[in-house]
Order: C-alpha cells, then sequence, then structure tokens
C-alpha cells in the first residue's frame, strides 16, 4: 500500500521555470562532434579494407582463368604464361582441414573442461594462463617447434610434408578455438544447466545436448575466424611443407604447396606474369576463406535456436 | 506415485554461510504445500535440498535428513540423478531449451535418458501436454521451437517437461511469479489438478496464491541479515491463515511484518 506520492520538484528545471527548455546548443554542438568523430573513424578503418580488396582484385583478375585452377606450376618458370595453383589449392585445403581436425575436439573439450567442470581450480586457472601465452606464440615458432620436434628429433618426413605443416597451423588455431568457445559456453545461461539436471540427466549429457547445441553458431563462428586465420600464414608453412611447383595429393609424404607460400614465391620474381599469377593467388585465398565463412553461416543457421513463432 | 517427504534436522550451507537452520518437517503426498516468507529466508534453498539441486552450487553442502517414504536421499551411495528423476523441479523463469522444439522439450527428459522408441515418447509427450492443459494450444505446431510460446505456455511447456519424466514429487519455485494473471490463474487450476497424481510443493511470495493452492503452508523466516533461515510453523492453510499459532506469522501475513 504505497500512498500517492506527491510531485516533487525535480532537479534541472531551467531559471525560466519550465521543465521543458530545448536541448541547449552546446550539447547539440557535442553531440554532432562525436557523431562525426565515430563516423570518421569508420571511415578511416574501412579504407585499407577496400583498399586491399580493391587492389587485389583488379590486379587477380588477369589471371582468374581455368587454367589457374587446372594446372600447376611444374615446368613452368617465371617468365612463362600460364600455368596455375591447382597443387597450392589442394595442398592449403588439405593443410587447414587435417589442422581443424586436430584442434578443434581438443579445443573445444579444453574450453568445456575450464567453463564446465574446472571453473576456479588451481589447474583451470594454469590451463588459462597458458591458453593466453599459446595466443601469443609468433606463428614462425609453432613452425620451428614442429620442425624440430617432429621433422628433426623425431625424424618423421624429415623431406616436409603438408601433415607438418597441418600441426604448425592446429598448433595457432588452439588457443582461438578455446577462447572463441569458452565464450560462447559463458553465455548460456545456468537456467538451462538447472533445468536439464532437474530432469534427472547427467551433467555430460547436459553438456552434450544441451549446452553444446545453445552455444554452436557461437563456437562455429569462433572455428571460421581461427581457420581464416591460419588459412593465409606462410612463415609456419615454409619450415614444415617446404616447397613444390608439382601436384602432391599424399600429405604425409614429401613437400606439398599451399596458396601462402605460392603468393611469396610468385611475388619474388620480376616477370609480369609472375606477379600476374601472385595476385590471382591472393584473390583466390581471399575467395576461399570467404566460401567457407558463408558456408559456415549457412550451417550455423541450420541450428540456430530460433525464436520465431 | 506420490510419496511423503520426511525432512529431519536439515541444514544447509553455501561455503562458511549457513542457510537454514534445522529444520524438519512432514510434507504429505497428493497434496499442496506451499511455501511463504520474506526474500532470502531460505525457501527456494529448502525447496532445493529436497532433489539434491542445492549441491549443484560450488561449495554448497547439506546436513540432516530427507526421506522419501523410506529412502534417504542423502544416504551415501544414493545418485543424485535418480534422485532428481523422482524429484522434479518448475522454476521461477520458464526456461525451455532453445535449440529443441516443444515436442523435443517435452521429450528431453526422456531422450536424454535413452527412450528412444517412437510411439512411446509420442504417447508420453501427448499425455504430459494434456496433463499440462497445453496440448489444444500446441497440437499443431509441436515442431515449432519451444521458445515461440507465450510466457505463459513456455511455463507450462517447462511443467510438461517436468512430468514427462514421471516424478513422485514436483517442486515448483515461484512459479507464476514471471507471468500475467491469466496465465497464473492457467498454472493455478493446474497445480489443483496435478495434486491427485503427485505431491507437490511450491514457493510462492504471493500470499492469496498460497491460500488458493495449497493444502498445508509453512513460513519460514530469518532473524536478521546474515542469520540462517527458520522454519516458524507448518499447518493446515486454513489454519496459518486464519489462526496461526505464531505471532511472527501472523504479523507477516497481515502485513504487519517488519
Amino acid at each position: 500500500m504505497t500512498a500517492v506520492s506527491k510531485s516533487a520538484p525535480g532537479p534541472g528545471r531551467s531559471a525560466k521555470g519550465s521543465s521543458l527548455a530545448p536541448v541547449s546548443s552546446s550539447r547539440k554542438i557535442k553531440d554532432r562532434l562525436v557523431q562525426g568523430l565515430v563516423y570518421a573513424a569508420f571511415a578511416l578503418a574501412i579504407i585499407p579494407l577496400l583498399s586491399v580488396l580493391w587492389t587485389v582484385i583488379t590486379n587477380g583478375l588477369a589471371r582468374l582463368d581455368a587454367d589457374f585452377f587446372a594446372f600447376s606450376m611444374n615446368g613452368v618458370t617465371a617468365r612463362d604464361g600460364g600455368g596455375g595453383a591447382y597443387h597450392a589449392i589442394i595442398g592449403t585445403l588439405e593443410q587447414v582441414a587435417i589442422a581443424t581436425v586436430i584442434s578443434v575436439p581438443v579445443a573445444v573439450l579444453t574450453a568445456v573442461y575450464l567453463i564446465e567442470y574446472g571453473a576456479g581450480s588451481r589447474l583451470a586457472k594454469a590451463i588459462s594462463f597458458f591458453v593466453d601465452v599459446m595466443t601469443g606464440i609468433p606463428s614462425i615458432v609453432a613452425g620451428l617447434f614442429v620442425l624440430a620436434m617432429w621433422m628433426l628429433t623425431l625424424q618423421i618426413a624429415p623431406e616436409g610434408s603438408g601433415f607438418a605443416g597441418a600441426l604448425a597451423l592446429s598448433i595457432l588455431m588452439m588457443p582461438t578455438v578455446v577462447r572463441a568457445t569458452e565464450e560462447m559456453l559463458k553465455l548460456v545461461p545456468g537456467d538451462l544447466r538447472e533445468a536439464s539436471y532437474a530432469l534427472g540427466v547427467p551433467r555430460w549429457r547436459t553438456i552434450c545436448f544441451v549446452v553444446l547445441p545453445t552455444a554452436l553458431t557461437g563456437i562455429l563462428t569462433g572455428i571460421m575466424l581461427a581457420v581464416a586465420r591460419v588459412m593465409g600464414e606462410t612463415a609456419p608453412l615454409l619450415l614444415t611443407i617446404f616447397f613444390t611447383k608439382a601436384i602432391n595429393f599424399n600429405p604425409f609424404d614429401g613437400p606439398q604447396g599451399s596458396l601462402p607460400t605460392f603468393i611469396w614465391d610468385q611475388v619474388s620474381n620480376p616477370q609480369q606474369t609472375s606477379l600476374d599469377r601472385a595476385w590471382t593467388g591472393a584473390l583466390v585465398l581471399i575467395l576461399l576463406i570467404m566460401l567457407l565463412n558463408l558456408g559456415a553461416r549457412l550451417v550455423a543457421r541450420r541450428f540456430k535456436p530460433a525464436a520465431g513463432r | 506415485m506420490a510419496k511423503r517427504i520426511e525432512v529431519s534436522g536439515l541444514h544447509a550451507y553455501y561455503g562458511g554461510v549457513h542457510a537454514i537452520d534445522d529444520i524438519s518437517m512432514t510434507i504429505e503426498p497428493r497434496s499442496v504445500t506451499a511455501f511463504i516468507g520474506p526474500s532470502g529466508c531460505g525457501k527456494s534453498t529448502f525447496l532445493r535440498t529436497l532433489n539434491r539441486m542445492h549441491e549443484v552450487i560450488p561449495g554448497a553442502r547439506v546436513e540432516g535428513k530427507v526421506m522419501l517414504d523410506d529412502e534417504d536421499l542423502y544416504a551415501t551411495g544414493v545418485d543424485p540423478v535418480a534422485v532428481r528423476r523422482s524429484v522434479g523441479m518448475v522454476f521461477q523463469r520458464p526456461n525451455p531449451f532453445p535449440t529443441m522444439s516443444i515436442y523435443d522439450n517435452v521429450a528431453a527428459g526422456l531422450k536424454l535418458n535413452g527412450v528412444r522408441r517412437k510411439g512411446q515418447l509420442d504417447e508420453i509427450v501427448e499425455g504430459s501436454l494434456r496433463g499440462a492443459n497445453l496440448w489444444n494450444e500446441v497440437k499443431d505446431r509441436l515442431g515449432k521451437p519451444g521458445a515461440g510460446l507465450s510466457g505463459g505456455q513456455q511455463q507450462r511447456l517447462c511443467i510438461a517437461r517436468a512430468i514427462a519424466v514421471q516424478p513422485q514429487v514436483l517442486l515448483m519455485d515461484e512459479p507464476c511469479s514471471a507471468l500475467d494473471p491469466i496465465s497464473t490463474l492457467a498454472i493455478e487450476d493446474l497445480i489443483a489438478k496435478l495434486k491427485d497424481q503427485y505431491t507437490i510443493v511450491i514457493v510462492t511470495h504471493n500470499m492469496q496464491q498460497a491460500a488458493r493452492v495449497s493444502d498445508r503452508t509453512a513460513f519460514f523466516n530469518i532473524a536478521g541479515t546474515g542469520k540462517p533461515g527458520k522454519l516458524i510453523e507448518i499447518d493446515d492453510t486454513s489454519k496459518i491463515f486464519t489462526n496461526p499459532e505464531q505471532k511472527a506469522t501472523e504479523d507477516y501475513i497481515t502485513g504487519r511484518f517488519g
């Protein structure tokens, strides 16, 4: 039972006695100023992006032909026209696929441990710290590690292999996916876990069938970002897959091509034919990442928690 | 189906905080027992000790005995997951699983526990939705997401989900506090219907609701902030609301509290 409150004279009344004074001009100016700053910052951020896209598309279109997707560089010298990146596209797809297969399960399970089981424990804190450290590893160090450990110490395919490259890439992917998954799992409301427990569902089933599906869209986005990041990595691949102009389908045996190393190789020649190939390689790499992103979005939409009536 | 709950000497803690102190009571089968009392007095905590949901919170623990007919829920070797299958729970805010359809929400408890036969599931889903007075409203859109229903419908969906696993007892933690009066009425009608089959315990801040739906009422109170919650008295609802034994109960019910 509350009594009807007396209308108290509120603060901020203008001197003229009206509480509905128009917006002061100083506030209008500040509003405009901040708006201008925000738009300017947005323009500044978008300029490099548009410029990169424009350069890559205009320069890359010259060699974006069927040959580029059908032929390798085997027997093609820098001076020759023709040739293509078939070997490099195959290599990149295989290496990134293997890296994803290795890193995603490990990373998602790590995140599940950190959020669902270990929360606050000493082990979880330690793991969390090392994930942060891993995020900061320069990519060439990951390549050096695989070179030193896998190829030189264990002597597995020391002549270079796509798999060694995938190992280096998976080291780079893991921390990104762990962080992204962790953030998404944190967003799943505790209510849902409790609702599931209250139905007599054990914890692991709750995680598999309630928590992970709810977070799936975000986890997929995180994985795609990680894939996009490692797809353009060059340094670790130079140390692990080495270099070849020929098609090699087998990622476990002998050097393999990849788009970043293809671009790096073509740019190092002064001839225009070679430079054209490099630009087209860059364009194809961007298109590939875009396609994968679209694909992931479609998959994510399929699983999205729908709110429609 | 319905079972009697007998609680004796129950204490609950959150880490070092003593949340409820030495509660003993008997909850009769096939009846509705309402818990009333001011916020923070331990009603919800006590409710959650009745299906071992209290211990889901890190650092939380319980001392004392809760007997479900002749089984002690806190005896060593008792699986909390099994306890929760026989003591279901409905929460304050409707919380259907967002990734699942209406059908899958109701079937969730069964599916996640390994029931896969389509015919059996169909039958239980329909039965539970009818039991929750929701069947007629959703029968044409069972495949649509549960999150698309109105708040009141979502809460009845959650009740259907809880009764689909055929528990002995149904605990309700302020099930109507997020709902409008019409939806509240629908839930109260449902409670009256469900008490033929289940033992129902409901926490509510709405005393009229306690008076309307319950057979017995328990009043909880705290001596002050930081002190543990205590059971002041439990009796037939008609007696609590007309002629309570304790002065504190009368003060609370008549609004002279505090």
